[in-house]
């Protein structure tokens, strides 16, 4: 395949592809033959560790992994990237577009910079850390993600957030948490609104573990007492008259 | 449905630069609109010399010397300056009595934006073929706006461009879709208000330089017009003074807007903002619903 | 909703007709309840349909085929645009999106079963995909929804193509409501949900809106799956000439377009009936925007909502269709509302011929249900022989049609080859009614 050959190129054969990362110039490279060259049956064992550079912002980068490999990004990334992301490690040293990491099923995705709306956007497991803030819509029909974000969250984060964890380091928009199944949120600053059936919850041990537990995973050094918790009140799971305007 | 980016200048050592800048913004949102686009600069000396008014003008096949000669009849300093589809026409006039000779030497043309100090270049291609067409790589200024078009209701022309500029040196350029212009434009058509174009990002132009020539100012009227009109909206909207963006409601269409004390630049997405100097230490955001973030010059 | 009142005991008494009895009724229901009417189906109101129009079939000027001897092909290449592996069907008849959850496994494994036997595809629903769907379906089609439910990338890899649905002809602009008695476990485990809650699904994708983003979407959706994949764009009929074009200009293989008289498992009766503009109104419109994008035949159309017969299929592929998708009517094919079913659609306060409860899970045929001993009632073996019969039917009287107008293949139907019965059929046909040459609304 042509695309494996022109990516093949750019890793230095001198080193040893254990210890130093493959190399892809997204300038000199297309995102296709990026994506085909990581998709890779084997890629796992060409190069554990990979190297993208000149993102410019092009959509998505390293969607659809599904390898023990970790990939980072040296730039400013567009729509979806590390997009369906399974197993595998993706840090973008930058800012990324919508969708990041959406409907992830496991692994880890990291963007050190701001995340535009519907990061982790009906994300299924892994972690997704924003290290910046979130835009619009963080976590909208999350599924089961782990979301933990160094900075705010726009508004309609978590809409009908059916499973999963929303850590908020910062502040939130409106309408936290509208329609909200069974995720839970828990934010360190102060929340704008909360949307339709999302009432605060008891923080009990169980939760200050759990989100001890998540801020040491995603690498955040923040203090869990000065979180509150947030849930379902579930008013909205069975439909009734008196709800109505709730909808 | 579309592409924007759009830039304001704080740093007049980077006024030389507006052009280039603007292209490479322009060239990062060609896939969100491949079918036309519009940009337009305020402060370029070729198209906007100080002291002059411009008018700028889709010719209707009218070559430009004829529209020249014509005009000089009454207006014997007039410059027209072709740029691909646009022709742009400066003199040592106001911007009403331009207007008047272009409208009535060249009666096909359509005005496309008129002041004293805006350019607005309009053209049907591929946005990158555009931009040099246009000659914006060498263009100067202060200001400057630009759009890519994937057109949803209205046909692909150099009028449905964007910006919509139909007030003097005022701009509006659109991403999304308004949901009951269709109601707003007749309210303004009734107010004798008149149209170039069935676009629906038209109506929201004529309705902001209806609030701005009833003396509100832009961040009031733009306040107005989330009142007014439901749908879906970006909104960027210039004028000789002042760089603002909006958004809807919901705001779901995409918008982020970066600052530093050089310039204020507003685009759908990062990639625009990414090729700016000193962007690393930009104070980026994307904007609330509902909330006008205004600039002044 | 089947409960009619007893007719009028007095001739004397005069039914009104702005508030006939089935107009009382609803409003003493919502007056009760306080909740509008949720059903299955598609719209029952009469509108302008392929009944309206009639074929031109060959005698002098043109000459016809030979029946059952000369050839009418009936295949049909579904997304050979940009994908690496495009979907070759036998029959242009493909079974249209119906999700687990709306009907029982078994049912699906019976559309998977009929459809793999004619060499046709079948669609996944607002739901994710079964194993035994997948196990059954020769060709699968995924669909993409805003509510993502069951979403993965396994099975977006282990799918023939991916269809991102924007909205359906039953309700365009709205999203569902699966009712919490369909929630089993099973059903739960697959849309991550509390068993037993109504499940909501949203009206808008959660991370894209209009066709800007939409072709971003699009090419996320094809690296995923290395360009292998067709993938379709799902409207309902509404604005379809500037749907269409869009869905094309944002890279769409295929377009499927829904009419209002497609079905649903459970939505608003008002949506039903009141939202959407019917399957033969859409089909010209669709046609005209890829004809004018220089893409008619290169993105290929496929037009659902209230297609029933032959009949209809060889319409829909004279006015410019490259397929059709049947949902109601493979329903129907399988046994849902059979005639030896009445008893018990008549204990539900329905009757056989009229069942529209979809939502409700207690389908005496054993098909739109959660319930495993209704769902036992169906054998999937049994169930796709009769849906496989029942497109063969199809495909039969399509080429009976087409060979009478002197076609070698559904293809080269065309709309020269139709009449319109009514000035309506006529005016949204674009074809001239019978005996005239006059098409209502054209050369205006």
């Amino acid at each position: 395949m042509a695309a494996l050959s022109t990516v093949d190129s750019t890793v230095d054969s001198t080193v040893d592809p254990a210890v130093e990362p493959a190399l892809v110039d997204l300038s000199l490279t297309t995102v296709r033959e990026l994506n085909t060259a990581l998709h890779a049956p084997d890629v796992a064992d060409k190069a554990a560790r990979w190297r993208v550079t000149s993102p410019g912002g092009k959509h998505s980068i390293a969607v659809g992994l599904d390898a023990d490999i970790d990939v980072v990004i040296e730039g400013h990334v567009g729509y979806y990237c590390a997009g369906m992301n399974k197993t595998a490690t993706v840090t973008v040293e930058g800012n990324a577009g919508v969708g990041v990491a959406e409907n992830m099923m496991s692994g880890t995705v990291r963007v050190r910079g701001n995340a535009s709306q519907s990061a982790g956007a009906t994300a299924h497991g892994g972690l997704l850390v924003i290290e910046g803030s979130a835009a619009a819509r963080c976590g909208i029909s999350m599924k089961g993600v782990d979301i933990v974000v160094g900075g705010d969250v726009g508004h309609m984060s978590a809409f009908m957030g059916q499973a999963g964890r929303l850590v908020v380091c910062g502040d939130t928009g409106d309408a936290l948490g509208d329609s909200l199944y069974e995720a839970r949120i828990y934010v360190a600053g102060t929340v704008k609104s909360l949307g339709a059936d999302c009432v605060e919850k008891e923080m009990r041990p169980e939760h200050l573990a759990e989100l001890a537990g998540l801020l040491a995973a995603a690498g955040m050094d923040a203090d869990v007492v000065s979180f509150r918790r947030f849930g379902s009140a579930r008013r909205l799971y069975n439909f009734h008259v008196d709800n109505a305007s709730a909808y | 449905m579309c592409g924007i980016a759009g830039l304001h200048l704080r740093e007049p050592s980077l006024y030389p630069r507006l052009g280039e800048l603007l292209t490479g913004m322009l060239c990062q949102v060609t896939e969100r609109g491949p079918d036309s686009a519009g940009v337009a600069v305020y402060g370029d000396p070729r198209w906007s010399p100080p002291g002059e008014s411009t008018v700028s003008l889709l010719p209707g096949g009218v070559p430009a010397d004829d529209v020249a000669t014509a005009l000089r009849a009454t207006l014997p300093e007039a410059v027209v300056v072709g740029a691909g589809q646009t022709l742009v026409v400066h003199a040592a006039t106001d911007a009403e009595t331009l207007t008047d000779a272009v409208r009535t030497v060249v009666p096909g043309a359509l005005v496309i934006g008129a002041g004293e100090d805006v350019a607005v270049l309009k053209g049907v291609g591929h946005p990158q073929a555009l931009a040099a067409e246009f000659g914006l790589p060498a263009a100067q200024g202060w200001q400057g706006v630009a759009h890519t078009r994937m057109a949803t209701e209205s046909a692909v022309t150099p009028a449905h461009c964007h910006p919509f500029s139909v007030g003097t040196d005022q701009c509006l350029v659109h991403n999304g879709s308004f949901a009951n212009h269709a109601t707003i434009r007749r309210e303004l058509t009734a107010a004798g208000i008149a149209f170039d174009s069935d676009n629906d990002s038209e109506v929201g132009a004529r309705f902001v330089a209806a609030q701005l020539a009833a003396g509100y100012d832009l961040e009031k009227s733009l306040k107005l017009l989330c009142e007014r009109f439901d749908g879906f909206y970006t909104l960027l909207v210039s004028t000789r003074d002042s760089f603002a963006v909006v958004r809807d409601a919901i705001a779901c269409k995409p918008a982020v807007i970066a600052e530093t004390p050089q310039w204020v630049a507003m685009a759908s997405e990062y990639r625009a903002l990414a090729g700016l100097p000193g962007v690393e230490s930009a104070r980026i955001f994307e904007p609330e619903p509902e909330e006008v973030y205004a600039w002044q010059r | 909703m089947l409960s009619q009142p007893p007719l009028s005991p007095d001739p004397t008494l005069r039914e009104s007709a702005t508030y006939d009895r089935a107009t009382i009724a609803e409003i003493q229901r919502a007056a009760e309840t306080g909740i509008y009417d949720i059903r299955g189906g598609g719209a029952k109101r009469r509108v302008p349909h392929f009944d309206d129009l009639l074929f031109l079939g060959a005698s002098m000027s043109r000459y016809p085929l030979e029946g059952y001897r000369e050839r009418c092909d009936t295949d049909v290449v579904l997304g050979d645009r940009n994908a690496t592996f495009p979907l070759h069907l036998s029959t242009p008849v493909t079974i249209a999106g119906m999700s687990f959850g709306a009907l029982s496994g078994r049912a699906k494994e019976a559309l998977g079963r009929g459809a793999s036997e004619v060499g046709t595809s079948t669609t996944t629903g607002d739901g994710g995909m079964t194993p035994e769907e997948r196990g059954q379906s020769k060709h699968l089609v995924y669909q993409y929804l805003p509510s993502r439910y069951g979403m993965n990338p396994d099975d977006l890899r282990q799918a023939d193509a991916i269809e991102v649905v924007l909205g359906q002809g039953a309700k365009p602009g709205g999203g569902g409501m699966l009712l919490g008695q369909k929630i089993t476990e099973r059903v739960a485990g697959m849309r991550t949900l509390p068993m037993g809650v109504d499940q909501r699904s949203a009206c808008r994708h959660p991370d894209w809106t209009g066709p800007d983003d939409l072709e971003i979407k699009i090419r996320e959706l094809r690296e995923i799956t290395d360009w292998e994949k067709p993938i379709y764009v799902k409207i309902g009929a509404t604005r379809t000439y500037y749907d269409v074009k869009l869905a094309a200009k944002a890279g769409a293989d295929v377009i499927v377009l829904d009419g209002m008289q497609g079905g649903t498992a459970a939505t608003q009766d008002v949506f039903i009936e009141h939202v959407g503009i019917p399957t033969l109104a859409a089909l010209p419109q669709a046609v005209q925007a890829l004809q004018e994008e220089g893409l008619h035949r290169q993105v290929q159309l496929i037009v659902s909502g209230g297609i029933r017969n032959g009949a209809d299929l060889a319409k829909c592929m004279a006015l410019g269709a490259d397929a059709v998708a049947i949902g109601t009517a493979a329903l129907i094919a399988l046994g849902d509302n059979a005639p030896h079913l009445d008893d018990e659609y008549r204990k539900l306060g329905s009757a056989a011929g009229f069942y529209d409860d979809w939502q409700a899970g207690r389908d005496p045929a054993g098909i739109t249900t959660q319930d495993d001993e209704l769902a036992r009632r169906l054998d999937p073996v049994q169930g796709g022989r009769r849906l496989a019969n029942f497109i063969r039917v199809m495909t039969m009287e399509a080429q009976i049609i087409a060979r009478a107008c002197g076609k070698a293949h559904l293809h080269s139907l065309e709309p020269e080859d139709l009449v319109a019965l009514t000035i309506e059929a006529a005016a949204m046909a674009r074809v001239p009614l019978a005996g005239t040459s006059w098409i209502p609304g054209q050369g205006l």
